[in-house]
């Protein structure tokens, strides 16, 4: 299970997407090893959300691997990376709004284990799912919530649960994309909480905007702008890079707030 | 070769009529996303108005285009205000179920009204002639219908392209939210739109009454062939619907001549493998 | 603390079990009930009543697809009209009389038309897509019409005689055989959706209606599961068309026609889309409808769909069944 350290368990090789003559993703590489928190950040339009179709197969690029495990996946559909552990979070929260919490995890730990095209049976009464996604939401402190629809769960406790369903995928990679995004100040706490909580040899990659999270979440940054990776390195280097300030820290650098 | 000359001439009417009606749905759908089950019943409506003024009233064959047209959008405009706008942006099947209750009810009112028959459209007598080319001779009213459709498609690409109505029609089609926000009133413009479309299929369910006869089950007899033109086309193009009406036209008349027993079944063989080779419409590529 | 949060959970659990058993038991009581209250206030009629649970059947069938993975046809007669005629061929042309086996055909040559058009459907999405559904009721109704020899074309197929059940009940002239035969089918199948509804692959698709892009973050295949429920939803219809061929013993092209899938289309929404007690209370209400209407003026008929749809859709969007739900349920949640 233990991957060797510096093994990478996730790769991606010059990939490259271009829509007609536009080059939206310019040769970006990126490896990393089990246990890895790498944030992706990149002033608006830099291709992060392009980068992230290419990676989970929902865009398919004009050249380049993308590697799991050693496994070339570029050729999979989205589901197949999925079930070979690339797991992804949305921006914006995508639940479903008439289900409860416990039935998305229910239906994440079947579908995980391959027990999502039975046609009898009902989750609620398989001990072995119940209890797994008791222990899941009691995890992220979601358990109160467990029979409640979406709709009438806070967004805040929706991010939760949207991680909590990442995580009963049982992920080699998750791709966090933007896991703070709308949430309210006062709420982001609980999900820097559940960053901190992920399992250690699990490989993160997260795309985010709030740079005070990336600093403290992650160990490594990769920055993105106008399709291409600028910087590749520490944190702490990426602020005193010239290039990076100049495409994307400028403004906060002006504000005081990196010091 | 002459079946094969008889052919091409019939196809290519065909096409052109059901290019006329079929552009002004392909137009809607694209700019409105409503899947409008009910733009056969307007053509149909033309038809029926246009019997009645030429051949009830004897008022002749242009009067009859021209009421068929305004009564046609003088019936529709009130639907669209009440009806459709109710729909704009539901769910496919709530727009699936509504415009196909509006397209039962006009069978239902129109099998009342006119009564279960066949209506015709008395042609003028320019139009009965057959014209001489020289080496062959045909039908002075497929010439009509094959001018009528290139006469639209000119008129419709000029106005998209070259007015101020165009623009903002495009702008609508391409981002609704976007051209509302630059001040565009959607509204009117999903009005009039609606109203042309409905007024081009008036025209051609009176010009291609011919081919089409007027009857009350005419709004869902040929509503398939108007939506497999949308479909292979690809919703608010032009050119695709242009291009979908030939290429239908033909597989469709080649069909009855040549297999008249199976025309049918190799008509909509064909729709369905157009359609999952080609998604999207066929201007838009495969997928 | 914990194990108080979890035994909480488990009683909030097992009242919601019980909640849905008890929702089974209160569905085939009141379907019992029905039918014994059809069975003796129409005796005379028992045919229209077999019809209407064959219909039933099919309008069941239409629900997993519409109602449950979101899909919308006009093309779901196909596989009713394929279970009706692959139970007739066996009788007429295959000399094999046996009602069991008959329905059997049925369920089979209905799952087959469903894994067919289930394939077909996925190539498209939006107007293409319907367009695919009327095109394929289109072939299918061709395609029988073509083949008078096997189908007995626009005459109907005949020659259908089915044997008495299990050898003993006979199929008798008032069709009270018949009756009991589509009841007990219709139990069966009931029970088996419900089932199906709750099981995961119910939910899988309930999902996937909602939000196909995060069933397939979650690693499933919405087309897997589409062509899938196409299938389980063509022997449902099968059943159907099997019990029409085996209670009429004729079948006809109008079980393979465009009109039977709208007006199955147009019963569902009356009921309400997404589930079961919907698709059961519209086929009900607009076959009985229909019955009264033809009989005091049929020239009317197709205008007062019309004007009932559109009606539907302005006033009672989630159906008969949908909204009589949504006012209990707001009248529970009204009383602490």
């Amino acid at each position: 299970m233990t991957a060797a350290v510096g093994n990478p368990v996730f790769e991606v090789v010059s990939l490259k997407k271009s829509f007609g003559g536009l080059v939206v993703t310019n040769d970006v590489s990126l490896s990393m090893a089990a246990g890895d928190r790498v944030a992706l950040i990149g002033p608006n339009g830099a291709g992060k959300t392009t980068f992230v179709n290419l990676v989970t197969g929902t865009l398919a690029p004009s050249s380049g691997e993308v590697r799991l495990g050693g496994e070339v996946i570029t050729g999979l559909d989205a589901s197949a990376r999925v079930k070979r552990g690339l797991v992804r979070s949305f921006q914006v929260t995508r639940l479903f709004q008439d289900m409860t919490a416990a039935e998305h995890l229910g239906l994440a730990v079947l579908q995980r284990e391959g027990r999502s095209g039975r046609i009898f049976g009902n989750f609620l009464t398989m001990p072995d799912v119940m209890q797994e996604v008791e222990h899941r939401l009691e995890t992220l402190r979601l358990t109160a919530l467990m029979h409640r629809k979406v709709r009438e769960i806070a967004y805040g406790q929706q991010r939760l649960l949207e991680i909590a369903i990442a995580l009963a995928l049982k992920p080699k990679v998750l791709l966090l994309d933007e896991p703070a995004a709308g949430v309210p100040q006062s709420d982001v706490g609980l999900i820097e909480q559940a960053l901190n909580e992920l399992p250690a040899d699990l490989a993160v990659l997260m795309i985010e905007h709030d740079m005070d999270l990336v600093f403290r979440f992650a160990k490594k940054v990769v920055v993105l702008a106008a399709g291409a990776v600028i910087f590749d390195g520490a944190p702490g280097d990426a602020t005193r890079d010239p290039r990076v300030r100049e495409a994307y820290l400028g403004s906060y650098a002006d504000a005081g707030r990196v010091a | 070769m002459q079946t094969i000359f008889s052919i091409g001439i019939d196809a290519l009417a065909y096409g052109m009529i059901l290019f006329v009606i079929s552009i002004g749905l392909s137009v809607t759908m694209g700019l409105m996303r409503v899947v409008n089950l009910a733009h056969g019943a307007f053509a149909m409506i033309g038809g029926y108005v246009a019997s009645y003024i030429s051949r009830d009233l004897g008022l002749g064959y242009a009067p009859a285009i021209l009421a068929a047209v305004v009564a046609t959008i003088v019936i529709a405009v009130p639907i669209e205000r009440f009806l459709y706008r109710r729909i704009y942006g539901a769910p496919e099947l709530t727009q699936v179920l509504m415009t196909i209750g509006i397209t039962f009810c006009i069978i239902g009112l129109a099998n009342y009204l006119m009564g279960p028959t066949l209506k015709t459209i008395p042609l003028s007598d320019v139009l009965q002639q057959p014209v001489d080319l020289g080496f062959r001779s045909i039908s002075a009213h497929r010439l009509f219908a094959i001018f009528c459709g290139l006469a639209v498609a000119l008129c419709l690409w000029l106005a998209i392209e070259k007015t101020g109505f165009g623009i903002r029609l495009r702008a609508s089609v391409d981002n609704a939210a976007m051209a509302s926000a630059l001040g565009v009133r959607t509204e009117i413009i999903y009005a009039v739109s609606f109203a042309v479309a409905v007024g081009l299929a008036a025209f051609g369910g009176v010009v291609g009454a011919e081919l089409l006869p007027v009857e009350p089950y005419y709004a869902l007899r040929y509503l398939v062939t108007f939506l497999v033109v949308v479909s292979v086309g690809g919703a608010g193009s032009i050119g695709g619907t242009l291009l979908a009406c030939l290429l239908l036209g033909a597989v469709d008349t080649t069909g009855r001549y040549l297999l008249p027993e199976f025309g049918e079944f190799f008509f909509y063989l064909a729709v369905i493998a157009i359609i999952c080779v080609f998604p999207n419409g066929l201007m838009k590529g495969a997928k | 603390m914990a194990v108080d949060v979890s035994s909480r959970d488990m009683g909030a659990m097992r009242r919601r079990r019980r909640r849905s058993l008890m929702r089974d038991v209160v569905g085939v009581g009141v379907i019992v009930l029905a039918a014994a209250i059809g069975y003796f206030a129409f005796p005379d009629n028992l045919a229209l009543l077999t019809r209407i649970i064959a219909v039933a059947l099919l309008v069941l069938s239409l629900d997993l697809v519409t109602g449950y993975c979101g899909v919308a046809t006009l093309g779901h007669a196909a596989l009713f009209g394929s279970g009706a005629y692959a139970a007739g061929i066996l009788s007429a042309h295959f000399g094999i009389n046996d009602p069991l086996l008959m329905t059997l055909a049925g369920l089979i040559g209905g799952a087959l038309a469903g894994l067919l058009s289930g394939l077909v459907m996925l190539r498209a999405h939006g107007l293409p897509q319907l367009v695919l559904s009327i095109a394929l009721i289109h072939l299918f109704h061709e395609l029988a019409n073509k083949m008078s020899s096997f189908t007995g074309g626009s005459d109907g197929l005949s020659g259908i005689a089915p044997d008495p059940i299990f050898g003993r009940f006979e199929f008798d002239l008032f069709g009270n055989t018949a009756y009991v035969f589509a009841v007990v089918m219709l139990l069966v199948v009931f029970v088996l959706l419900r089932i199906l509804v709750r099981s995961p692959f119910g939910m899988l698709c309930r999902g996937l209606k909602e939000d196909p892009l995060r069933i397939r973050a979650m690693g499933a295949s919405p087309k897997r599961a589409i062509v899938k429920m196409y299938g389980i939803s063509g022997a449902v219809a099968g059943l159907g068309g099997a019990l029409n061929a085996i209670s009429t013993q004729v079948v006809g092209l109008d079980t393979l026609s465009f009109t039977q899938s709208a007006e199955a289309l147009v019963m569902l929404a009356l009921g309400g889309t997404g589930s079961l007690f919907g698709a059961l209370a519209g086929t009900v209400a607009f076959m009985m409808f229909q019955d009264y209407v033809s009989s005091v003026n049929p020239f009317h008929w197709l205008t007062m769909v019309g004007a009932l749809l559109i009606a539907v859709v302005l006033f009672a969007p989630k159906g008969i069944y949908g909204t009589v739900a949504a006012f209990l349920e707001k009248r529970r949640e009204g009383r602490p």
